[in-house]
């Protein structure tokens, strides 16, 4: 009860850069998965504090709900990765260029 | 107040959900050897019984359900008719160019048809919850589709593209809604707008609507955010492409007009000239990358964010008359665009067998109808007068001239001055003489389907271009329901 | 006016001749596509001269509304058609000269493969005109505006299989384009500041406020003039009409000499009244119309094409027609424009049965004493060639003189623009007695059973065309000849008849009207019209071999010249080239390595070095595709804190 909302806002901030920083330094799909999950997760670390500090729950709903499509996402996301280790034998993203300008 | 059961609100994504799980139930039944292309006549049926629940919509008293977060007024119905309407068309150059054998056809119609419900949902909602969860339902479903040629090696990598970079744009947006959230304390849109107009500016919601910006500037690929449209166009297949440059696009400009005008009407000095430079911005990158592009999809990927731009041009009017433009621009939009990409997949096949401009010469003599559609569409893409693409241009940009942007007026016709220079070249590839060993001479003949969704495009086109008044006062009463609310400039 | 006069049957009867012959066209034989497209055409030739007939009778303006079109927007529209002495006077020209034009067609083109494609664009584009000139509001002509635009697209790219054809096609287009955008701006200006874009509506708000000089009405003006340099081929906008005589020659004569290029002289005495208000938009003109007259007739001295010379007289002959709009002399442009048609038309008609006759060549220097075997067309030319020299009593000296005149007493510079129209009475009438001697005098230059791509198939000699070809011709060369007796001036004892038709709604009341020696002026513009036949008489008729000399001799400007002072260079290297650059390395740079540099900042710090960077100095790649994002996302979070306001709203 002590700490303010600004700690659960700076460190949700802090998550968020991480998740951002880590999409663009990682090689690995499914790193840059994680971190797309991290980036996520602070924005739901942001509305749980914003629920508290309104005292409405629908930020908490909000939060189970992104949970649900961050899953959904994740499930789509590997079976494309799949097809892709088929096509090319390698989860390296930077050798996924094919398509190019 | 609430006589109408609750259900008769969301009832066109209730059908179309309803066919979208028939579809997943007969498909495994059904014999391995059968053509699934049945299956694309059951969607179609779904999508039309959903477009009539739409229109039907209209006659019910304006109102909200479930908790309000769901609103049927003229402007859901108006973005309901338009989506429903594109998914048929392709469906229908799906239908004509998916191969027989193919054992996932079942799928994908499957997948079209839950996307599309993602997309209604983003039209009629009213609170960012289900905004969100409606924008979601169609990313994932355009995410599979877009990787649907799964065996080719640009399938998966379009897939993948689009996906990462997708949930990337997605986290930034449901950043966005949770500093509204957090700036406001409630996700219902009006309820946003009261809570904003009180109280002094906080700057989490400035921040938010910068955040928000991003998600749905990518979802329109509004540049800077457009990276990512010419690869995944690239290797998704054409009637993929057809559909997902025009719906969720529509869907998102709806979301984007009830956030901004239904929700932030206090902030347009933060957002006018964002959207300024946005619009700008993608109308220049968008043509000048078209310039010297070669490959057909990929010309017509760049001159989608191009129209983004026009599009959001609209968005700077702050009446009344600008949504308006917007909502018609995105039907004339999507009419033409949609009727191309239906061409398209017809000519280059599934499996693209035409790629580049040289490899549509002459098509015009091997196919004169649909040779001819493509180039009646790219004349309207250009703007020539008579065509819906004149039109909406002329709506979107008299309305930015009318609230006082001379320079974004100037700029967008510049823009489609340049524009017209690529569209002629593909016009003109498509009645010089082809070479000899064309692919040309691997293109069937029009299937029913496809002259049906091609005729309906062409139809549309053409009517928005010579009597758009019966739409255009069908978007203004949509802007009308919304922009009575919110607060003058 | 009790019973309707059915406007509308005169745009819709050649577009249903346009729908029939590019439908089914191709199955039909030719004789069939011919008598749909010359009927389609002869109707609205009948009806307008019904109108005519009884013209007087009709209080103007007629307005015929066909119903709203567009309601809703900050206006709206109907179509809406109208019915004045403007439109009564271009409706003649159009229907008169197009039919005759499609007669003529039916025998130019009989030997040509895709005959009902080339019937169906020209019904297509006489839908089109039409429409332009019958419009009641801007709206509506800008549908027939870009439409003969369009139609002009497809006729100049007819000889589609011919690269230089369908690149001249597109050229037109694109600079058109160019016009448009003017006229757009014009019209979403005039839509916010008059609530209507109605001729009505318009010109009555603009009455309402004598107040309002200059200012915003000066910015309207000056893009409706740019939508007039694109469409009647001016300074700056003029290089697409020499290059769309790649089309074929009735082509050139209805739509780049007698309709078409003229929509722009129509649209700005059609709007006078705003132009009216901003002296310096007519200074504007004048100055634009002076200067392209005189550079287009010097280039044209050069020219060895045939169809070029004429393209290049005709930009020079709209430069008179614009100096007159720009001298508020709406009338005398209008009749220019008139009498223009039937000289011009003829002269490509004649140029086309002379480029018929030698099977397909147009270069003037392998022609020459064609006279005795081709004499209709020879005689019917030479008036063509009297009249546009302005040699009296034939049209072109009377429409020609009366603006030099209306030049001359003009009060502010009127002069200079005088002197200068005289320099290129001049220089017209050199260069087309050049043209005239160089074709059919001297000896016969033409090389034996020349066979072109597009021959006119028979090759059995030079032969004079058949009579569908010339007997538009002969009426064509009577109009010229006696046309110019409609506005013969006061002045000369004449009754200055189309003046006055046209005056109750062209000339402004207020209009200051100076006093000249009429009769002195008309003299030595005769008299200049003669030095240039004569002129023309000794370089190319006794003493044919000195022009080569005196090209060698000043052999720069000859250069200069001949290459047209090098414009169409110019735009490409300042405009085309540019633009081609930004889109193939700009974007790709700010893709390739923008993007890079974004995913590198973020990158910089880590185990990666510059090295891996260089190595992945290639598009396509999702993770600097995600840098560009989160570039973009973070300038545009840095400018929505910054807030700027929009400051660059112009209201």
């Amino acid at each position: 009860m002590l700490v303010p909302i600004s700690y659960y806002l700076v460190l949700s901030a802090i998550l968020f850069s991480i998740g951002v920083a880590a999409f663009l330094i990682k090689r690995n799909i499914i790193t840059i998965f994680m971190s797309i999950e991290l980036m996520l997760n602070a924005v739901n670390l942001s509305f749980v504090a914003f629920a508290h500090h309104w005292h409405q729950v629908s930020g908490q709903i909000f939060v189970f709900f992104v949970m649900v499509v961050a899953a959904a996402e994740a499930a789509v996301g590997l079976a494309i990765i799949i097809a892709i280790f088929r096509t090319r034998n390698t989860l390296d993203v930077d050798k996924i260029d094919l398509m190019k300008l | 107040m609430n006589t109408v059961p609750q259900i008769f609100r969301i009832l066109p994504e209730v059908i179309l959900t309803v066919t979208g799980v028939l579809i997943m139930l007969i498909e495994p039944v059904m014999p391995k050897s059968a053509s699934r292309k049945s299956m694309g006549w059951l969607s179609v049926l779904g999508t039309l019984a959903a477009l009539g629940a739409s229109l039907w919509q209209y006659q019910l008293p304006v109102g909200t359900a479930y908790f309000g977060t769901i609103q049927t007024d003229a402007f859901s119905v108006f973005f309901h008719v338009l989506i429903c309407s594109i998914v048929l068309v392709s469906l229908l150059a799906a239908i004509s160019s998916a191969p027989r054998e193919m054992d996932t056809l079942g799928e994908y119609f499957g997948l079209v048809v839950f996307g599309a419900v993602g997309m209604l949902f983003m039209t009629s909602a009213v609170e960012l919850l289900v905004v969100f969860i409606g924008l979601e339902i169609s990313s994932i479903s355009t995410y599979i589709l877009a990787a649907f040629r799964r065996k080719s090696a640009k399938g998966p990598e379009a897939g993948i593209k689009y996906l990462l970079l997708g949930s990337f744009a997605t986290a930034f947006f449901l950043y966005g809604i949770a500093m509204l959230f957090g700036a406001t304390g409630t996700t219902v849109i009006s309820q946003i707008a009261d809570r904003l107009g009180s109280s002094h500016l906080p700057l989490l919601a400035v921040a938010g609507l910068g955040m928000i910006l991003i998600g749905i500037g990518f979802k329109v690929s509004a540049a800077p955010f457009q990276v990512w449209t010419p690869d995944v166009y690239e290797g998704s297949p054409s009637p993929v492409v057809g559909l997902m440059s025009t719906a969720p696009k529509a869907a998102a400009f709806a979301v984007l007009l009830r956030i901004l005008y239904g929700a932030l009407p206090t902030l347009h000095e933060y957002w006018v000239p964002l959207l300024w430079w946005l619009s700008a911005l993608s109308m220049t990158v968008g043509n000048l990358g078209a310039l010297r592009q070669r490959n057909v999809k990929r010309l017509l990927a760049y001159s989608s964010i191009a129209h983004a731009g026009y599009l959001l041009a609209a968005f700077t009017a702050l009446s009344a008359d600008g949504i308006a433009a917007a909502s018609f621009y995105a039907v004339t939009y999507a009419a033409m665009n949609v009727g191309i990409f239906a061409v398209v997949s017809y000519a280059g096949g599934y499996d693209d067998r035409l790629t580049l401009i040289e490899d549509y010469r002459g098509l015009a003599y091997r196919a004169p109808v649909m040779g001819g559609a493509m180039a009646f569409f790219l004349m309207s893409l250009i703007g020539i007068p008579f065509t819906g693409g004149f039109f909406g241009k002329f709506y979107v940009f008299s309305a930015a001239l009318h609230s006082g942007f001379l320079w974004l007026g100037i700029i967008g016709l510049l823009n489609s001055g340049i524009g017209a220079f690529y569209y002629l070249r593909l016009i003109a590839a498509l009645y010089s003489k082809p070479s000899e060993a064309a692919p040309l001479n691997q293109i069937p003949r029009p299937s029913f389907a496809l002259l049906l969704g091609v005729f309906l495009t062409v139809a549309a086109t053409l009517i928005l271009g010579i009597v758009p008044g019966r739409v255009l006062a069908m978007a203004k009463a949509g802007a009308a329901t919304f922009y009575s609310v919110s607060a003058s400039k | 006016m009790t019973d309707s006069l059915h406007l509308w049957l005169i745009p819709i009867v050649p577009f249903a001749g346009f729908l029939v012959n590019g439908l089914v066209g191709r199955k039909l034989p030719r004789a069939l596509v011919s008598a749909i497209a010359l009927i389609a055409t002869l109707i609205p030739f009948l009806q307008v001269a019904n109108i005519w007939f009884h013209f007087s009778s009709i209080s103007k303006p007629y307005v015929e509304n066909l119903g709203s079109w567009i309601v809703g927007g900050a206006f709206h529209a109907d179509f809406a058609l109208q019915l004045d002495q403007l439109t009564m006077i271009m409706l003649l020209i159009i229907t008169g000269v197009g039919f005759l034009i499609h007669v003529y067609s039916t025998g130019y083109m009989a030997h040509e493969d895709g005959y009902w494609r080339f019937f169906a664009y020209l019904n297509l584009f006489m839908f089109f005109m039409l429409t332009l000139v019958l419009a009641e509001n801007f709206l509506l002509m800008f549908v027939g505006w870009e439409g003969v635009g369009l139609a002009s697209y497809l006729l100049i790219g007819f000889y589609f299989l011919r690269d230089s054809a369908a690149q001249a096609g597109k050229k037109a287009f694109v600079v058109n384009r160019i016009g448009d955008f003017g006229f757009l701006l014009a019209m979403f200006l005039m839509i916010s500041h008059f609530g209507s874009l109605s001729y009505h509506d318009v010109f009555a708000v603009v009455a309402q406020h004598p107040e309002w000089q200059g200012g915003f009405i000066t910015v309207i003006a000056l893009f409706l003039i740019l939508g007039a340099t694109g469409k009647s081929a001016q300074i700056p906008l003029y290089i697409w009409l020499p290059d769309a005589m790649e089309g074929p020659t009735p082509v050139s004569a209805l739509i780049h000499a007698a309709t078409m290029v003229t929509a722009g002289i129509y649209m700005v005495a059609r709007t006078h009244a705003i132009f009216d208000r901003s002296p310096f938009a007519l200074s504007t003109l004048a100055i634009i119309g002076a200067a392209t007259a005189f550079f287009a007739a010097t280039i044209g001295i050069v020219q060895t094409d045939i169809k070029r010379v004429l393209a290049y007289s005709t930009v020079s002959q709209l430069g008179y027609m614009v100096m007159a709009l720009g001298v508020a002399a709406y009338s005398s442009a209008l009749f220019h424009v008139l009498t223009h048609a039937f000289f011009k038309a003829l002269l490509f008609l004649a140029a086309g049965s002379v480029i018929h006759a030698v099977s397909g060549e147009q270069d003037m220097r392998v022609m020459g004493g064609l006279w005795k075997k081709i004499p209709i067309t020879f005689v019917t030319m030479t008036v063509g060639v009297v009249a546009i020299s302005g040699i009296p009593p034939f049209a072109g000296f009377f429409s020609k003189d009366e603006i030099l005149y209306q030049a001359f007493i003009s009060p502010n510079g009127g002069k200079i623009l005088w002197f200068v129209g005289l320099v290129t009475a001049f220089l017209t009438s050199f260069y087309m007695f050049r043209l005239w001697y160089m074709t059919f005098f001297g000896e016969n230059r033409t090389p034996e059973a020349k066979h072109d791509d597009h021959s006119h198939g028979h090759s059995h000699g030079i032969h004079e065309s058949p009579l569908v070809m010339t007997v538009p011709l002969m009426i064509l060369a009577v109009l010229s000849a006696i046309g110019g007796f409609l506005g013969v001036p006061e002045g000369m004892w004449g009754h200055n008849e189309i003046g006055h038709f046209l005056g109750p709604i062209l000339d402004p009341a207020s209009r200051v009207v100076g006093e000249g020696p009429e009769l002195a002026l008309a003299g030595l513009s005769v008299l200049v019209g003669l030095a240039g036949w004569a002129m023309a008489h000794y370089f190319y008729y006794m003493k044919p071999e000195l022009p080569a000399k005196l090209a060698q001799q000043f052999s720069a400007v000859h250069r200069l010249l001949e290459n047209k002072y090098w414009i169409d260079e110019i735009y490409e290297g300042l405009i085309v080239t540019p633009l081609l650059l930004v889109s193939r390395y700009v974007l790709k740079g700010l893709i390739d390595t923008g993007i890079i540099d974004g995913a590198g900042m973020a990158a910089g710090g880590t185990a990666q070095g510059l090295g891996a960077l260089v190595q992945r100095v290639q598009s396509g790649n999702i993770r600097s595709y995600a840098g560009w994002l989160a570039f973009g996302a973070a300038v545009l979070l840095v400018v929505t804190y910054f807030g700027f306001t929009a400051h660059f709203s112009v209201r």
